[in-house]
Parts: C-alpha cells; sequence; structure tokens
C-alpha cells in the first residue's frame, strides 16, 4: 500500500496524472498472488499438524501392533515323576518345587539330539523363556493328573526368538536375526517347518506385572496402579476444586485476598509438573516421611497439580448458570447454601464433570511428578492397595523405551496405544457429556 | 485397628451423629404439638450440625496425626538406641534406621541383625501398635464426646442453619486456600533445600559457572573430587531446545489460528480444531518415545546422508537438540494456536470491516488490522508456550541426552535444566549431598523463571482482553 502512496507522488510530480483504479489494477494480480500464499501458508499449518498426529499414530501402531501376538513353542515335555524329580505326587510343596525347567531342556534336547556341548546347550535352552518352567508349573498344578504322561505343551518363547517369527516373511526371508547365532536360526526354521512355532494372542502382556524378560512382561501392574493413583486424584481433587470454584464464584467479595487466590490459581496451572514432584519429594517424602512409590503419595501430587484445571473449569460451569436461577431460588425463601446445593450444583454438574475428566486425562498421562516421588521402581507385583508400592502406565513405558532389548520396543509401543486408548476413551466421553448435557440459556 | 477401619468407623459414627441429631430435633419440636413450626431451622440442619461435630475434629486429629507420628516414632527411636549410634552423622543414622524398619517388616532375609537393632525393631513394632491404637482411642472418644456435646445443646431456639451454613462456608474457604499453600509449599520446599546447597556451593558459581559434573567425592583425595556446578551449560542447552521448538510452533500455530478462525467454514473448523487438540493431549512421555526412537534416529541417518553427500566431515550424536526440540514443537502446536484464536477472536468485526471497506484483500486486512491489533495476545501466548517448553520433562529426558554440552549446534547433543533435576533425583538419595541439593537449586530456577514468564503473559493478555471488552 506504501508503495502504491509513493507511486501516486511521483507521478503527480512528474505532471501525469494516472487513474488510481489503474493503479490499483496494476497491483491486483500480485495482491492476489499474496493472498493466494498466505492462504496456503495457512492450510499448510494445519495440514503440518494433522500428519505430525497422523505419523505419530501410524508409526506407534505400526511398531505396537505386533506385541499383541505372542510366539509360541510346542514341546513335547516328559512329566513323569522322576524326571520332575519328585517323590510325592499329592504333596504340594513338592509340585511347586519340582523341576519344570529340567524337563523343558530335557525335552529340547530330545527334539535336538545332535546338540552337545555346554555352551550350546544353553544356547538351545535360551529358545523358551525363562519363565517357561513357571507355566509348566501352573498347568501341573491346576491338573496334577498330568503327571505320570508325556504330553504337547505350548510354552512362551524367548523374546529373540519372538522378534525373529514376527519379522519373518511366510517365505523365511526378511527375518531380524539380531543376537541369534546360525545354528539357532537353524533350530527355529526346523521348529517352524514342524509347525511346532505359532503367534498367538498375547494375554500375558494383559495379565502380568513388569519382567525383566520381554515375553513375560505386561501392563497389568501399571493399569492397576494408574487406576489406584487416579482413584486418589479424583477422590480430593474433584470435591476440593468444586468446593474451591463455588467459594470464588458464590461467596468471594471482590478484594484482594480473593485476588491474590485467583493469581495463585492461574499460575499454578502453568506451573511446569516437575515442579510438583519437587514439592511432593520435599514435602511428603522428606518431611511426612511417607513410603516412596506408592499410588497414594502420587495421587497427592497429581491431585495438587490437577486442582487448577478442575477449579478453573468448575468455575466456568457454575458462571454460566444464569443468576435468574439463583434470584428465583432466594425468592421463595432459600438460603446461600440451600441455592448452591439444590439448584447452581446440579445444573453445573455436567460442566463441572467433564472439567474433572479432562483433569483426570492430563494426571493419567503425567509422567515427571511421579519420577520424582519414586515411582520407578522395578515392581512386579500388581499392587493390591493405595500403599502398596507400584507404577503407572506412562512411567512403565518410559522404563521399557529405557530397555535395551528389541521385544521391549513393540511391548512400549503396545503399552503407548493402550495408554491412548485409555486417554481418547476418557476424552470421548467429556465431549459426549457436554454435547448430551450442554444446556443452553 | 488399621487406619483405613478407622475411617470407616468414624464415618459410621458421624452417620449415627447425623440421625440422633435430627430425631433430637424432631422429638423437642413434637413435644409442643406444633410440629416443627416451632423449630428454627428443619432436622436436617440439627443433624448436619450433630455430625459437623463429630466428624470434623476427629478428621482433622487422624489427619494430623498420620502426619506428624512417622517422624516422632523416629525421634522416640533414636533416644533408645546406644550412644554410639545416636552420634553416627545423620546419612549413616537413616541408615541405620531404614535397616530397623526393615527388619521391623520382617522384610531382612539373611544375615542375622546386631542385637541392638533387632531391640530397636521390637520397640518399633511396639510403638507403631501403640500409636495406631492410642489415634484410634482419641479420634473415636472425640468424635463421641464432641457428638454427645452437640447433642445435648440442640434445642428450638436453636439457630442451627445458620450455624451449619457458616460451617460450610468455611469448608469451602479452606478448599479454594488449598491454591496458596501450594504455591506457599513450592516456594518453601524449592527455596530451603537450595539455601543449603548454596552454602556448600557459592551462587555465583551456580549462575555463572560454565562447567556441570554433579559429582561428590566421597573422599577428599579422590580424583576428580571436586564437583562443578556451574549451570550456564544447563541454561543454554534449555535456550536451544525451546528455542527450535518455538521456531516450529509459533508460526505453524499462528498459521493455523489465523486460517482456522478467518478462511475456515464453520464445518472445516469444528473438524480441525479438536484434530489439532489431540496433540496436545498426547502425553508427553508418547512424544519422548517417538523423539528418540524415530525422529533422532531418521535426524541421524538423513544428516549424516547430507554430510556425506557435501562431503563433510562431521558427526551427529543420536541424542541431538534439534530431535527434541522438533517434537517439542509440534507438542506445543495447539496450545499456540488455541490461545491465538481466543485472542484473533476478539478482535472486533468493525476493524476488520472497515478494512474491508477501504479495498483490503483478506490477508492484507488479516496481516495490517487483526494480527496488530492481536499483537499484545499473541505475545502472550508465546510466552506462556515458552515457559511450557521450558518446563518440559519427557521428552528431553527420553530424547535430548545427558552430556552437559555449551554448544549452540543443534545436531550435538545437550542438556536441560529439568533432564538434570530427573537425574539427580531418581533412585535413591541422601538429602544432605549437594548433588541433591542441586536439583532443589535448578528447580527453584525453573520455578522463577516459569512464574515470572507465566505472570508477565497473564498480565498481558488480561490487559489486552480489557482492551476490547
Amino acid at each position: 500500500m506504501n508503495k502504491d502512496q509513493e507511486q501516486i507522488m511521483t507521478t503527480e510530480t512528474s505532471g501525469q496524472k494516472p487513474n488510481t483504479i489503474d493503479l490499483v489494477n496494476k497491483n491486483l494480480a500480485k495482491r492476489y498472488r499474496a493472498e493466494k500464499r498466505f492462504r496456503f501458508y495457512g492450510l499448510a499449518s494445519i495440514a503440518f499438524g494433522v500428519l505430525c498426529l497422523v505419523f505419530l499414530f501410524t508409526d506407534i501402531i505400526g511398531k505396537g501392533h505386533s506385541a499383541f501376538l505372542q510366539t509360541y513353542v510346542k514341546l513335547n515335555v516328559d512329566l513323569s515323576a522322576e524326571a520332575l524329580d519328585i517323590s510325592d505326587i499329592n504333596d504340594p510343596n513338592q509340585l511347586a518345587g519340582a523341576n519344570y525347567q529340567g524337563v523343558l531342556k530335557a525335552a529340547l534336547r530330545e527334539r535336538f539330539p545332535e546338540v552337545s556341548g555346554r555352551r550350546t546347550k544353553r544356547k538351545l535352552y535360551g529358545t523358551v523363556s525363562n519363565g517357561a518352567g513357571f507355566e509348566v508349573r501352573q498347568m501341573v498344578e491346576a491338573d496334577p493328573s498330568l503327571i505320570g504322561q508325556k504330553i504337547d505343551v505350548w510354552v512362551h518363547a524367548d523374546d529373540d526368538i519372538d522378534t525373529y517369527y514376527k519379522s519373518r516373511a511366510a517365505d523365511g526371508s526378511g527375518a531380524y536375526t539380531g543376537r541369534m547365532s546360525e545354528q539357532q536360526i537353524g533350530w527355529i526354521e526346523a521348529l517352524i517347518a514342524d509347525g511346532a512355532i505359532e503367534k498367538r494372542f498375547n494375554t500375558t502382556f494383559f495379565n502380568a506385572g513388569d519382567s525383566r524378560e520381554p515375553e513375560q512382561a505386561g501392563i497389568r501392574g501399571a493399569i492397576v496402579g494408574s487406576l489406584l493413583t487416579l482413584l486418589v486424584t479424583l477422590a480430593l481433587s474433584f470435591p476440593i476444586g468444586v468446593a474451591a470454584a463455588v467459594y470464588l464464584e458464590e461467596y468471594a467479595k471482590k478484594n484482594k485476598f480473593t485476588e491474590f487466590i485467583e493469581v495463585n490459581i492461574n499460575n499454578l496451572a502453568a506451573v511446569p509438573s516437575i515442579i510438583f514432584g519437587l514439592l511432593g519429594l520435599a514435602i511428603f517424602i522428606n518431611f511426612f516421611e511417607m513410603p516412596r512409590s506408592i499410588p497414594l503419595v502420587g495421587g497427592f501430587v497429581l491431585t495438587l497439580m490437577t486442582l487448577p484445571t478442575i477449579i478453573i473449569s468448575s468455575r466456568a460451569a457454575i458462571k454460566a448458570v444464569p443468576p435468574s436461577i439463583r434470584e428465583a431460588a432466594l425468592g421463595i425463601g432459600a438460603s446461600k447454601m440451600q441455592v448452591i446445593l439444590h439448584h447452581v450444583l446440579p445444573l453445573a454438574m455436567p460442566g463441572m464433570l467433564t472439567g474433572a475428566i479432562i483433569g483426570m486425562a492430563q494426571a493419567l498421562g503425567e509422567t515427571a511428578p511421579l519420577l520424582m516421588i519414586g515411582m520407578v521402581a522395578f515392581i512386579v507385583d500388581v499392587p493390591g492397595g493405595i500403599a502398596d508400592p507400584a507404577t503407572v502406565l506412562p512411567v512403565q513405558i518410559f522404563l521399557w523405551s529405557d530397555s535395551p532389548e528389541r521385544a521391549f520396543v513393540e511391548r512400549t509401543s503396545a503399552a503407548i496405544m493402550v495408554l491412548l486408548a485409555f486417554l481418547i476413551t476418557m476424552n470421548a466421553l467429556a465431549v459426549w457429556l457436554r454435547k448430551r448435557l450442554e444446556r443452553r440459556w | 485397628m488399621d487406619t483405613s477401619t478407622l475411617l470407616a468407623t468414624l464415618m459410621i459414627l458421624i452417620a449415627v451423629a447425623y440421625v440422633l441429631g435430627r430425631g433430637r430435633s424432631i422429638a423437642l419440636a413434637d413435644t409442643s404439638g406444633r410440629g416443627y413450626a416451632n423449630l428454627n431451622s428443619l432436622p436436617f440442619y440439627y443433624g448436619m450440625l450433630t455430625a459437623l461435630w463429630c466428624g470434623i475434629p476427629s478428621l482433622v486429629l487422624v489427619g494430623a496425626w498420620l502426619m506428624f507420628d512417622a517422624t516422632i516414632i523416629d525421634q522416640l527411636l533414636i533416644q533408645q538406641l546406644p550412644d554410639d549410634i545416636r552420634s553416627l552423622p545423620a546419612a549413616e543414622l537413616g541408615l541405620v534406621l531404614n535397616t530397623i524398619n526393615n527388619i521391623a517388616e520382617g522384610n531382612m532375609v539373611g544375615s542375622e541383625p546386631a542385637p541392638y537393632m533387632a531391640a530397636a525393631a521390637d520397640t518399633l513394632n511396639r510403638l507403631r501398635t501403640t500409636s495406631q491404637m492410642a489415634m484410634t482411642v482419641a479420634a473415636v472418644t472425640c468424635g463421641m464426646l464432641l457428638a454427645i456435646f452437640a447433642w445435648i445443646r440442640i434445642n428450638p431456639a436453636q439457630k442451627a442453619r445458620l450455624q451449619v451454613e457458616t460451617a460450610f462456608k468455611l469448608i469451602l474457604l479452606a478448599c479454594s486456600m488449598i491454591a496458596i499453600f501450594t504455591t506457599v509449599g513450592i516456594v518453601f520446599s524449592v527455596i530451603f533445600e537450595s539455601l543449603r546447597f548454596f552454602q556448600s556451593v557459592p551462587v555465583f558459581d551456580f549462575l555463572f559457572g560454565l562447567h556441570w559434573s554433579p559429582q561428590m567425592a566421597i573422599r577428599a583425595d579422590q580424583v576428580g573430587s571436586s564437583g562443578a556446578f556451574g549451570a550456564i551449560p544447563l541454561f543454554a542447552g534449555t535456550m536451544l531446545i525451546s528455542v527450535i521448538a518455538l521456531i516450529v510452533a509459533v508460526p505453524t500455530g499462528l498459521m493455523a489460528a489465523i486460517y482456522l478462525s478467518e478462511y475456515a467454514s464453520a464445518r472445516v473448523r469444528s473438524m480441525v480444531k479438536p484434530l489439532l487438540e489431540v496433540l496436545a493431549g498426547i502425553p508427553t512421555v508418547v512424544y519422548g518415545f517417538f523423539a528418540a526412537l524415530t525422529v533422532a534416529p531418521f535426524i541421524r541417518d538423513s544428516g549424516a546422508w547430507t554430510f556425506e553427500f557435501l562431503g563433510l566431515q562431521m558427526a551427529i550424536s543420536s541424542e541431538s537438540a534439534l530431535a527434541a526440540g522438533l517434537v517439542m514443537g509440534v507438542m506445543i502446536i495447539p496450545f499456540v494456536s488455541s490461545l491465538s484464536d481466543d485472542v484473533i477472536n476478539a478482535v472486533p468485526q468493525s476493524l476488520r470491516d472497515g478494512s474491508f471497506g477501504l479495498g483490503a484483500t483478506q490477508s492484507e486486512t488479516i496481516k495490517q488490522v487483526v494480527i496488530p491489533a492481536a499483537l499484545p495476545g499473541i505475545v502472550g501466548g508465546v510466552l506462556l508456550a515458552a515457559s511450557r517448553a521450558i518446563g518440559e520433562t519427557m521428552i528431553v529426558v527420553m530424547a535430548a541426552g545427558l552430556a552437559a554440552n555449551l554448544t549452540a549446534n543443534p545436531l550435538e547433543s545437550v542438556t536441560t535444566v529439568t533432564v538434570q533435576i530427573v537425574t539427580l533425583l531418581v533412585g535413591d538419595q541422601e538429602f544432605d549431598s549437594p548433588k541433591t541439593l542441586a536439583a532443589f537449586a535448578l528447580g527453584l530456577m525453573l520455578f522463577v523463571v516459569t512464574l515470572a514468564l507465566n505472570y508477565f503473559a497473564l498480565h498481558v493478555v488480561k490487559k489486552y482482553r480489557e482492551q476490547y471488552e
């Protein structure tokens, strides 16, 4: 535009007097091009954002989908009392302590009789998972009549074999060999040719706690830990947040003190989450000497973190209730508390629930503050209560992503898929709730 | 009884108090033969009043007891230990207490504990049982006595409703004060530990030192015994990654917001906006995994290929600032775009109409009218995004690395303030070595910087909103 004006001035001084419309028309094509470019930048930005989202999801799903299947190996195991090294099959102690790993090893030796030498044998035993003996034990304990028989059992394959078999194309090419030797590959191919290896749905992944062995590791412990932590968070942050919002909207007078509370809430909403972890570490763990890595303390820290979110959204929901409702209630003799409990809160509840769900989704995905209070410990057992050591799903993802085994990569991605599924469900629920119960006044 | 049973008992007690209080008010009202008419308040309020008298003091008592009993029991236990153990330095004493604790809980397998430890473990168990019993007795007695007190006081003239409403208001006030307590708690917890840190490392060395290697010598004559706590490389690393993130997020987020608010139809807007907001809802640990396992190797490989092509001798670290920064940028796109969207929508339509009336195209209107008018709000949004980028933890922990390099090269690995806080504090640490305390000093810096940014940004945005209201 400035250029146009300059042009007008220069042409005026030179004596000619061109029409303004000519000048406008002269630049019009250029300006339309600029317009198109600008629109394109806008579209490109949106496309970039959406593409990142799509790429992220395809990458995670592409890496993680295979973890929902697990490779099993079929072995012909001799479950005779002698092989199991027990004398009394009715004694539960002996059943529990029997040599299950030994019979599996024997079965492998029997299948590949040509193998000799300690190191080669050890490699051969590595075909099945370290926890495979435990699987046989559970099977025998469930049905002691198996003892004395020689049966086919399907046990978890070791993670290297799992990775190899999953990456192997149907014709045997393109497989990821990793640390495996030619000899091991030979054994696996022989087993595949026998039909003694197959993929099944990975129930372990959903039923087991953490483990150092990828094929035995599951997310059950982390999910239960997350649920317990969220339960504590919800039980504390929802009532406290709603109460604070009611006070600020319905009771507080406009003064310095109220303003101070509001400034605090707004600032806390933007404080980095790791600072809440430092707070939890210094106050709960150090000062009050609460145990580390329990869902109770995790819930406390996440409560403090999600409170601002819940307070802010609850205030918005309370604000949306029209004053006429309050006035009508006051007019027929309700007290302030009755107005709030009987009229304002029920009408504002959908909005507050939406805020609470979004706050919980935020808490569910949070990792950093929980690292600070020690929820990174390696915990195998599924926690039974809010005072048991536990870990949560995002921290489990963090821990697994650090593990060197390739098989953990797909399990990490699968755990991420589970986490995202939870988050998407929660957010969808919030959106649905808002749509369903929202009221326009 | 254990704490959860105690809480359940108290709940039952409160319910009983409510029923009894309500019943008494009705009984008292009926003696006059006029129904409820001569009661000052509805029976509900008499019941509530009794329940509040019963519940609140006893619950507060239980809460305070649980908070302080561990500390008090430890003190009592230390007094019972032999003199030579008691005079040990705090860290070793802590270890001894820990061992005793393990013995008391029966977690100690293997070696036979020292006799004084076994005795102490017995004492500990006894103290714990006593404490638990005392708490139960105190809480239940307190609740019952006060409920009886309130129950006796009930009479038709008592202003129960007013009292209940006052209590209600006070409870609400207490809940809204938690925000203040949290801030105070954060400030105190980081400041106290930081002060202890600055006793061993001078403030100046921390703020302006160029070397970061947080090791502390176990023996004085150890090689490389002096740890260096110069935080400049961390600040530089944080800045580098944040700047990369903002370079990605600000133009993209702003342009997306402009397109959505000025060009897009309502239908497109309602579809694309939630889609972009999904980016903000993805947990940071997922971004971290994505950055470390997909983006960083990609940058390393494509960079190596480019350098080979150009004939340069340069290596790209597998943990580069670029990978962390790019992914963090993607994460804060929706943050920038939704804040900009708000402020752009707040610009009055009359300004746009005026510009169109003068013959400006839509993009000229946006560039020369809407953006300048919305600029303060946009700046505020960018500042909030910057504070988010500075405080982001998981992405950098997983993708940026640990090496404290002082460099401006985005292809090298750098470390950030948040990464160091996590590395220094994860795992068991004693609480008196400068190494651990350094994390709190870093936390203090982080808190101060983000607080200043947030405060300033919120102030700017608020000022801006008032301008057009």
